[in-house]
């Protein structure tokens, strides 16, 4: 039998209940009626409840399935999954709402995730599954969130505040905009192993890949040098070349940024900026980094003013206020030194003591 | 379980949040090779190093891409780890399942492979996370009995992902799903043969909130936007003041382009001075609404850092009406793959190539007119070119 290839996803148009086939398009407004549950109502009056629900993201089938067992029980069968690994149960009946979130925080899954909360955390794979992770990703999530888990439930935080882990400067989770971002760093010079780079890399390719021109050919050897002075670790040599080792239990661990958003809602979406260059791998629990989060959100909480995200909250204080307030050292990493550096630099005589 | 040998997984079973360890012992329990996997992140949490080898190229029948291959650097100590590839599943646009196709899914994947998933990977697709190479083929016969395809990786178009759209959302102000699903069907053989420079991403956002953080993460971001007047219903904005909001303070006064005023009664709204951040219709959703003449904004460039740096999409058609069959966006993603084919060097982005070759190309290679809406500001350096004709 010949393979079908290229007949692309499931039609979304099955996978609609028909409360949102029948509104499609036709939706007027939505309220948060509470933490976790919004309720969407069409120019048709319709209802539609949708019961957001925090998830490990790595899923076993029979968490998924129990995910299915409920959506049965209380939503005809439908459910959807957000941008940032929550679930919503999608229900068109309000008499079956309170039943679906009693038998929710029954079972210990957290229902919240919506407004002005701390919604889940969009990561990778780290250590369970990448083979260029600088850290883990799931148990540093884990233990934010078990950390901030009051957060997830409640809206009463001042806006906003999205956090995002990438395990390295891959990032496949696109953390550079987010209010809080915790990416995996490496910080030595690649190992090289020249039997491997002589016999499986194309060597021109792996020159090309360095962005700040570190690597050079060494002739003798058949094989590549990397000058140290000009490394920063980004580690494309290595996903260029297996013989270009950047991993080491060392030197790899966590960096924090902040006040990024990707929103347009009142300032221009933005890059989050570096606050702390280096944290250690501490697993299970990285409590170091679990510190500075939980620091930063009840700093962020305690001083900004309503509606306003990270970012906002420090350009309006300014970014030496921010130093101030967290306590956190200013150190050399924070000036840039790469491509777009002056964009950052003061030019202005204008500042705060 | 206890006395399995992984203590500090064990330790990430406790606390609120929902353990993924938890998820991996349901998994062991039917499938042995999962206690190897455990077994391998225990070590990788005592070594603080990860313990996956170095890529792969591993693939079914007629595909280039869709499987990232996967093998354990230390078989002799985890064998049942020694090939664990992910296959990448297509998701439906939107991220909408009935519980028949999703149960029909879990079936494949517990027949074939760990039983563990993402829901969703952060590419979009949902991923099978580990089998052997000799199941890589009999589980994708599998999902194509289902109608489930392969997603991008690889130097390909990668899945495009979308918000929830207008299946629940007020803000959508194009159909986001229908714009996805069309995108992905039309480009079914750049995304499963890889043949570009690098990875090309779409990404679909309904309203200038980009819940998918198109901005951000997408060579190419479809971000909705419109023209005309905000509707408002100053009943509701009087219902709004009248629950607490301090319409001044929280919108008035909030508002980047200082077009509202708000007399205690009444909302004003210059709309020829509104640049649409939606921040007012965010705070009243009840009381406004985005105008109705609806479509969308392009952004090209938008990249994660490797290799240049990172960088947010720039605008490149600042309007474009979107409606079915799409012709206009499906000529314009052409012409860009075409430019960007012709002169990307190996591993550069699109943002990257227009920023070593310059706009004005780029725009003249895809046939866009410059306007001011493509800029935050004009050049200060006086390095310009003058071509005939431009």
């Amino acid at each position: 039998m010949a393979t079908r290839t290229d007949f692309g996803p499931p039609d979304y148009r099955q996978m609609l209940p028909p409360i949102i086939t029948k509104n499609y398009g036709q939706w007027k407004y939505h309220e948060r009626l509470q933490p976790g549950l919004l309720m969407h109502v069409a120019e048709s009056g319709d209802a539609l409840y949708t019961i957001r629900v925090g998830s490990e993201r790595l899923l076993s089938t029979d968490k998924v399935r129990e995910m299915c067992d409920l959506a049965e029980k209380y939503c005809d069968g439908y459910l959807r999954f957000t941008s940032r690994h929550n679930v919503e149960f999608l229900c068109s009946d309000k008499a079956r709402v309170d039943p679906l979130i009693a038998e929710l925080k029954a079972k210990g899954w957290p229902v919240g995730g919506t407004g002005h909360s701390i919604t889940n955390i969009v990561h990778t794979q780290g250590w369970i599954h990448c083979h260029t992770p600088a850290t883990d990703a799931s148990a540093v999530v884990k233990s934010v969130m078990d950390e901030l888990y009051q957060y997830f439930g409640t809206m009463d935080l001042p806006g906003y505040c999205r956090i995002s882990l990438a395990c390295c400067l891959n990032m496949c989770g696109a953390v550079h905009c987010s209010d809080i971002a915790i990416l995996g760093m490496h910080r030595m010079v690649p190992k090289i192993n020249h039997d491997i780079v002589r016999t499986k890399c194309e060597l021109p390719n792996v020159i090309a890949a360095c962005p700040t021109g570190a690597i050079r050919p060494d002739p003798a050897n058949k094989s590549l040098t990397v000058n140290p002075d000009r490394c920063m670790y980004c580690g494309n040599c290595y996903t260029m070349c297996p013989g270009m080792t950047v991993a080491d239990p060392i030197g790899d661990g966590i960096s924090i940024w902040v006040g990024g958003k990707v929103s347009n809602s009142r300032s221009g979406p933005a890059f989050s900026r570096l606050v702390v260059p280096f944290l250690p791998n501490n697993p299970p629990r990285w409590p170091e980094t679990v510190e500075v989060v939980k620091m930063l959100v009840e700093t962020w909480a305690k001083h900004a003013r309503k509606h306003e995200r990270m970012g906002e909250w420090i350009e309006r204080i300014g970014w030496e206020r921010f130093f101030e307030i967290t306590g956190l050292p200013f150190t050399e990493q924070m000036i840039d030194d790469f491509t777009m550096a002056p964009e950052t630099f003061r030019t202005t005589a204008a500042f705060k003591w | 379980m206890s006395n399995n040998g992984t203590p500090m997984l064990d330790d990430l079973e406790k606390g609120p949040w929902p353990s993924f360890v938890t998820d991996m012992k349901q998994a062991a329990a039917k499938k042995p090779a999962v206690n190897d996997l455990m077994r391998q992140l225990e070590a990788s949490y005592t070594e603080k190093v990860g313990h996956w080898k170095h890529g792969g190229i591993v693939g079914v029948k007629g595909y280039g891409g869709g499987v990232i291959g996967r093998y354990s650097d230390s078989p002799d100590r985890f064998p049942g780890v020694e090939h664990f590839h992910t296959i990448r599943v297509n998701q439906p646009a939107g991220w909408f399942y009935n519980t028949k196709s999703l149960r029909a899914l879990c079936d494949v994947w517990d027949k074939h492979g760990s039983g563990l998933t993402n829901f969703h990977g952060a590419t979009g697709d949902i991923i099978l996370l580990g089998t052997t190479t000799d199941q890589l083929q009999p589980t994708f016969d599998d999902l194509a009995e289902l109608g489930f395809d392969l997603g991008g990786s690889g130097s390909a178009m990668r899945t495009p992902s979308c918000c929830v759209g207008p299946a629940r959302c007020e803000w959508a102000c194009f159909d986001s799903l229908n714009v996805v699903d069309t995108v992905t069907r039309t480009f079914q053989d750049q995304l499963h043969r890889p043949m570009f420079p690098y990875k090309f991403k779409i990404k679909v956002s309904g309203c200038p909130n980009d819940c998918v953080a198109a901005i951000a993460r997408s060579d190419m971001a479809i971000i909705g936007t419109w023209k005309g007047n905000i509707a408002i219903d100053q009943t509701e904005v009087t219902q709004c003041a009248a629950n607490g909001m301090n319409i001044q303070t929280e919108v008035v006064d909030m508002c980047p382009t200082h077009c509202m005023a708000w007399d205690g009664s009444t909302l004003k709204i210059e709309d020829r001075e509104c640049n649409r951040c939606m921040h007012c219709i965010n705070l009243m959703p009840k009381a406004l609404r985005p105008g109705n003449e609806r479509g969308a904004s392009i952004l090209v460039g938008g990249k994660a850092p490797i290799v240049h740096g990172a960088m947010l999409g720039w605008v490149v058609v600042p309007f474009i009406k979107l409606e079915p069959p799409y012709d206009n966006l499906i000529e314009l993603v052409n012409k860009i793959f075409e430019w960007w084919d012709e002169n990307g060097k190996m591993r550069e982005r699109l943002g990257e190539l227009i920023n070593r070759q310059g706009m004005g190309k780029f725009l003249k290679a895809v046939g866009l007119k410059p306007v001011p809406q493509m800029i935050k500001r004009p050049r200060a350096n006086p390095y310009y070119f003058w071509r005939e004709g431009v």
